[in-house]
């Protein structure tokens, strides 16, 4: 089966990000790295693969030349193949998923299609769900549990208060995963070899405009970026425990009246 | 004619208080409000409703969630009632709902907004987990829009105005998908992301059985138990209490750092809590910088002391 991990690169979880010209990042300076939830299923996706050889894993993702590096670093974790679709930026979740789900119909032959449930820049989950609906196949977000039978896969979604919701569908399927899926908490360091290996790896390049997606009208625009406003320092109750505990609660009850 | 549309979300029978910030929110923009409700009886929701003028309540004999049938219902309403503005909660349900339901009327769409302007169709929300803030414009018929949970005031109680109930049945559409299941918890744990009141443990806490003690003073605060991403790391806490720009992000009244440095990747999934509270053996830990009251002790004295206090006043 070919399994697709669909890829995005965000700055690092450290990075102090400034505005520029109002509503963009000023990318200088700023360490890329793959979005962590989608690291973490494609770590999902190759242990998938060492269980079942039959199993390809290709990436894909949507983003401007910088995300070769992003690319690179999925293929030393141990994908085989990648497909990067050359785009600004700046384009709107329908219209990136709409480039991913013609990217993948050209392809032919997809299985179950792996995201992670958000990037970590704008947080939007959104596109998972576009992208099913452009395929036309089922799509379950939050997913936390994966289990595969013949044609069907069956899910675990996590809700509210650590419950679960249990769900079937057929494949193809998108499946968006949050951190722990099937306990799989830390995706792998590429070995060296990994890495040798990875950078003799075609990546197969397509410009967004030979999609012919065009028309896809973004719906969503950026109008502004803006630091949020600085929370005031606050101060550090001195004297012995016991008594600084005692201070605390009534602070909490009398002052800041959250209790 | 434009209406606002609340997509209202029950956990069982129990009716979310977020709901309420989403109502409060919906009548604040002087447009019809139109509540969407999928029970077979909405008796016990009499006050929720006063004020609003007209609930849509949509019964069948099945009304468990299943997503293409809920999205597809409610997209029919919306354009059946001029909804051009839906509301809903950024929850695990509302996050996985209100994108299909753009699907399904083509409409734009932005989850966990801070901030919504009706006149003008922009919202703001939060990005890169909290780093910074954007403001996005919403084009297009149907304008789809989940709030972030303890941001925008309650709904206030209105008159004692009962509204219309309009009766509906649910859109038939072919399933893609299929839930079989809901496993419960094992334990009751207050949902992270609206929790009022959120005890959280980092590296500081040494060793997973120590939640415990966290566990302990949530109980008496009906508080969330939530961990850092060193403690999850170190298996000490799992991933679904993980609070940070890789977990959640969560916007409590109170939030209580326990053993917990301050990391920038857990402090922007946290930042905005109305009252910070860190306590921490090390003086030099950078979340003492950004906590509104700060405690320099060892958590192990200091947290079961807390209990003790607060059973005294609660």
């Amino acid at each position: 089966m070919n399994i697709y991990v669909c890829i995005k690169q965000v700055p690092d979880t450290e990075a102090v990000l400034n505005i520029k010209e109002g509503k963009f990042i000023n990318e200088e300076n700023i360490k890329w790295i793959i979005s962590p939830y989608d690291e973490i299923v494609l770590e999902f996706a190759l242990q998938l693969k060492e269980k079942n050889s039959d199993f390809k894993v290709t990436l894909i993702t949507v983003g401007p030349p910088r995300a070769e590096s992003t690319i690179r670093s999925g293929l030393a974790m141990g994908a085989e193949n990648a497909i990067h679709i050359e785009a600004s930026d700046y384009l709107d979740h329908k219209t990136i998923a709409k480039a991913l789900a013609q990217a993948l119909k050209n392809e032919g032959d997809f299985g179950v299609i792996f995201t992670g449930k958000q990037a970590i820049d704008d947080d939007a989950s959104l596109t998972h769900i576009y992208l099913a609906q452009s395929l036309e196949i089922p799509v379950v977000t939050n997913v936390i549990g994966f289990q595969m039978e013949a044609e069907k896969v069956i899910v675990e979604r996590e809700i509210d208060q650590g419950a679960r919701e249990k769900i079937e569908m057929s494949i193809p399927c998108v499946i968006a995963a949050t951190k722990g899926i099937n306990d799989v908490n830390e995706p792998r360091y590429a070995t060296l070899m990994g890495i040798m290996k990875a950078k003799k790896i075609p990546i197969k390049k397509i410009s967004i405009q030979d999609l012919g997606i065009e028309g896809a009208t973004p719906t969503v625009t950026t109008e502004k970026l803006e630091a949020p406003p600085e929370k005031p320092s606050g101060r550090i109750i001195e004297g012995e425990v016991t008594e600084s505990i005692k201070e605390l609660v009534r602070l909490l009850k009398d002052e800041a009246k959250v209790l | 004619m434009s209406n606002v549309g609340v997509y209202i979300e029950l956990r069982g029978d129990e009716f979310k208080k977020a709901n309420r910030e989403a109502l409060g929110l919906a009548r604040s923009s002087g447009k019809d409000v139109y509540a969407i409700i999928f029970a077979r009886d909405i008796s016990a929701y009499e006050n929720e409703f006063k004020g609003i003028p007209k609930v849509i309540q949509i019964k069948n004999e099945n009304l468990t969630y299943q997503p293409d049938v809920y999205a597809a219902t409610i997209a029919n309403i919306m354009k059946e009632h001029q909804l051009n503005d839906l509301l809903g909660v950024a929850s695990a349900q509302g996050k996985d709902l209100f994108p299909r339901i753009a699907a399904n009327t083509d409409g734009s769409i932005i989850n966990d907004c801070i901030a919504v302007d009706f006149d003008n169709h922009t919202v703001k929300k939060p990005v890169y987990a909290g780093k910074l803030i954007s403001t996005f414009k919403l084009s297009g018929e149907f304008r789809i829009i989940t709030i972030r949970p303890n941001v925008f005031p309650v709904k206030e109680k209105g008159s004692d105005n009962q509204p219309e109930v309009i009766e509906t049945g649910i859109v038939k559409v072919e399933e893609k998908l299929k839930i079989i299941d809901v496993i419960k918890s094992e334990t009751k744990k207050v949902d992270l992301t609206e929790a009022e009141i959120i005890i959280s443990g980092g590296r500081g806490m040494k060793a997973k059985e120590n939640f415990k003690i966290l566990q302990e003073v949530a109980e008496v605060l009906n508080a969330g138990v939530g961990a850092s991403r060193a403690a999850v790391d170190s298996d000490y806490a799992t991933p679904d209490m993980q609070v940070g720009q890789t977990g959640k992000v969560v916007n409590p009244k109170l939030y209580i750092a326990c053993g917990i440095s301050g990391a920038i990747q857990h402090f922007v999934g946290m930042k905005t809590s109305k009252v910070i509270v860190a306590i921490n053996k090390d003086p030099e830990a950078p979340i003492f910088k950004k906590a509104n009251y700060g405690i320099v002790a060892d958590l192990f004295k200091a947290v079961p002391l807390l209990k003790e206090e607060l059973q005294k006043i609660l």
